[in-house]
């Protein structure tokens, strides 16, 4: 495992690289240098952070505090998702359930299926997985939805019009939605192997675990993002499409 | 005296701080035809879109069959008072998409025949129904938009410009439907600007500036 350990220094020659990618976005003028800089300064900052709170989440082993874990990365998941709503009312609250269902939902059914064990150094890291993919995946949900309901008006008045409830009305934005929201993952998990090789898998074999039983564990991965996205944005759409009317079943 | 199928009182709409309609109050009897005309932005379509509940009045009521509007569930309204737009827009794919989706919303299986039937009705032919929408003409897409609409027929039919920029023939071959609906009951409003459609109406109201200038005949 001593090959494991990066050390402060090889950490900073890793600098190396963000300046070649700095240096590539200043001469091709693609001015993303600030987000650069700024993503840079934050993953430091919050990875470090997180490295110290997990090593002392572990240590201690506590279920309160496991849970603790579990709903700040869901109630963070749900802030960021918040933020790809762009106005939809009471989308904190909708992608805090969503995110909320998908998470607990996969972690209950792997744990009871006893694929992992209730304890922090496993449900902490696949608490962040399925809450960020399901993150992912609600945020382009609600993009799609943002996009058709604004390209669409047209036929989803006339479907209005002649008579149909707000869930005949909106069903094909919803489906359109749920669609876009799941793509990634779909088409990763047809590609994982093939074209990636994923982080947690890729990180079992740096950490010397026979390659084997690290796919095993990414085949269970793959299943259970997949059903955590599925979840997430099947609840998400359902829940956000009627905030597109009003109580007349009027588009607002 | 019959009950009006609309009693419409002290009716007023507001938008953006404009006041599109005020102070409409009239009666229209249970198979009226009743024509709409005015100048643009006089608040015509406002008006009957208030009738298809897709907008809602900021003062006054609105009775249909005795009962404020509010007091239907709106997909149940929406399904009696039936309102076509002036530019309709077609789902899906094809034409049997589009006629399929009143079935749809009614729960009742696609009826093949009774679809061919009313796109007979309107002199468009039965391979029709598997047309994709994209190859249909502007005359071609009102006609089946029309048909969407009166598949499950209707009380009331608003029509909001529906001929404007129909060419003369299919606008007769729409005009024939509609008299053919209204003779079987169905009370009709249309919105119209057509000189033709004016001086021929049964019962004219005009509206200007937000307001009733000649009331409908009695």
């Amino acid at each position: 495992m001593n090959n494991l350990i990066v050390s402060p220094t090889a950490l900073a020659f890793a600098v190396v690289l963000v300046v070649i990618a700095l240096a590539i976005n200043l001469k091709e003028k693609i001015g993303l240098e600030r987000d650069m800089i700024v993503g840079v300064i934050r993953a430091v900052i919050q990875l470090t952070v997180v490295g110290y709170v997990l090593t002392y989440v572990i240590r201690i082993d506590r279920i309160w505090l496991t849970g603790l874990m579990v709903a700040i990365i869901i109630f963070n998941a749900a802030i960021n998702a918040n933020k790809r709503a762009e106005g939809i009312p009471h989308a904190f609250w909708i992608s805090l359930l969503a995110i909320a269902t998908a998470t607990l939902l996969t972690i209950a059914l792997l744990v009871l299926a006893r694929a992992v064990r209730f304890t922090p150094s496993q449900i902490v890291p696949i608490s962040g997985m399925i809450a960020s993919n399901a993150m992912v995946a609600i945020g382009l949900a609600y993009r799609s939805m943002n996009t058709s309901f604004h390209d669409q008006r047209q036929g989803v008045l006339e479907r209005l019009a002649l008579g149909a409830n707000l869930k005949q009305a909106s069903k094909h934005i919803v489906q359109m939605a749920i669609r876009t929201g799941m793509a990634p993952t779909i088409d990763s998990a047809k590609t994982v192997g093939i074209v990636s090789l994923p982080g947690m898998m890729s990180g079992l074999i740096f950490a010397g675990v026979d390659p084997t039983k690290a796919i095993m564990y990414q085949i269970m991965v793959t299943f259970m993002i997949l059903a955590a996205t599925s979840i997430g944005s099947v609840i998400a759409c359902y829940l956000a499409y009627s905030q597109y009317y009003n109580s007349d079943m009027q588009l607002r | 005296m019959t009950e009006p199928i609309f009693d419409v009182q002290e009716l007023g709409y507001q938008s953006g701080g404009q006041q599109i309609l005020q102070d409409i109050t009239l009666q229209i009897e249970r198979g009226a035809n009743l024509t709409i005309a005015g100048p643009s932005g006089s608040g015509k379509s406002t008006f009957l879109r208030i009738l298809a509940t897709l907008l809602t009045p900021t003062a006054g009521t609105v009775k249909f069959a005795g009962k404020k509007q509010s007091a239907y569930p709106k997909p149940v309204y929406r399904q009696q008072v039936s309102y076509c737009f002036q530019q309709p827009t077609l789902f899906g794919e094809t034409v049997r998409d589009n006629l399929a989706f009143p079935f749809e919303i009614r729960e009742k299986t696609f009826d093949e025949q009774k679809a061919l039937a009313a796109l007979d009705s309107v002199e468009l032919t039965a391979k029709m129904l598997d047309q994709p929408i994209i190859e249909l003409s502007g005359g071609e897409k009102q006609r089946v938009a029309l048909v969407r609409n009166l598949l499950f027929k209707p009380q009331v039919l608003l029509l909001d410009e529906i001929s404007a920029g129909l060419d003369v023939d299919t606008k007769g071959v729409v005009h024939r439907l509609i008299q053919a609906y209204r003779e079987s009951g169905v009370t009709v409003l249309s919105v119209t600007h057509d000189e033709t459609e004016i001086a021929a109406a049964d019962d004219l109201l005009r509206i200007r500036d937000g307001k009733i200038e000649v009331p409908a005949h009695e």
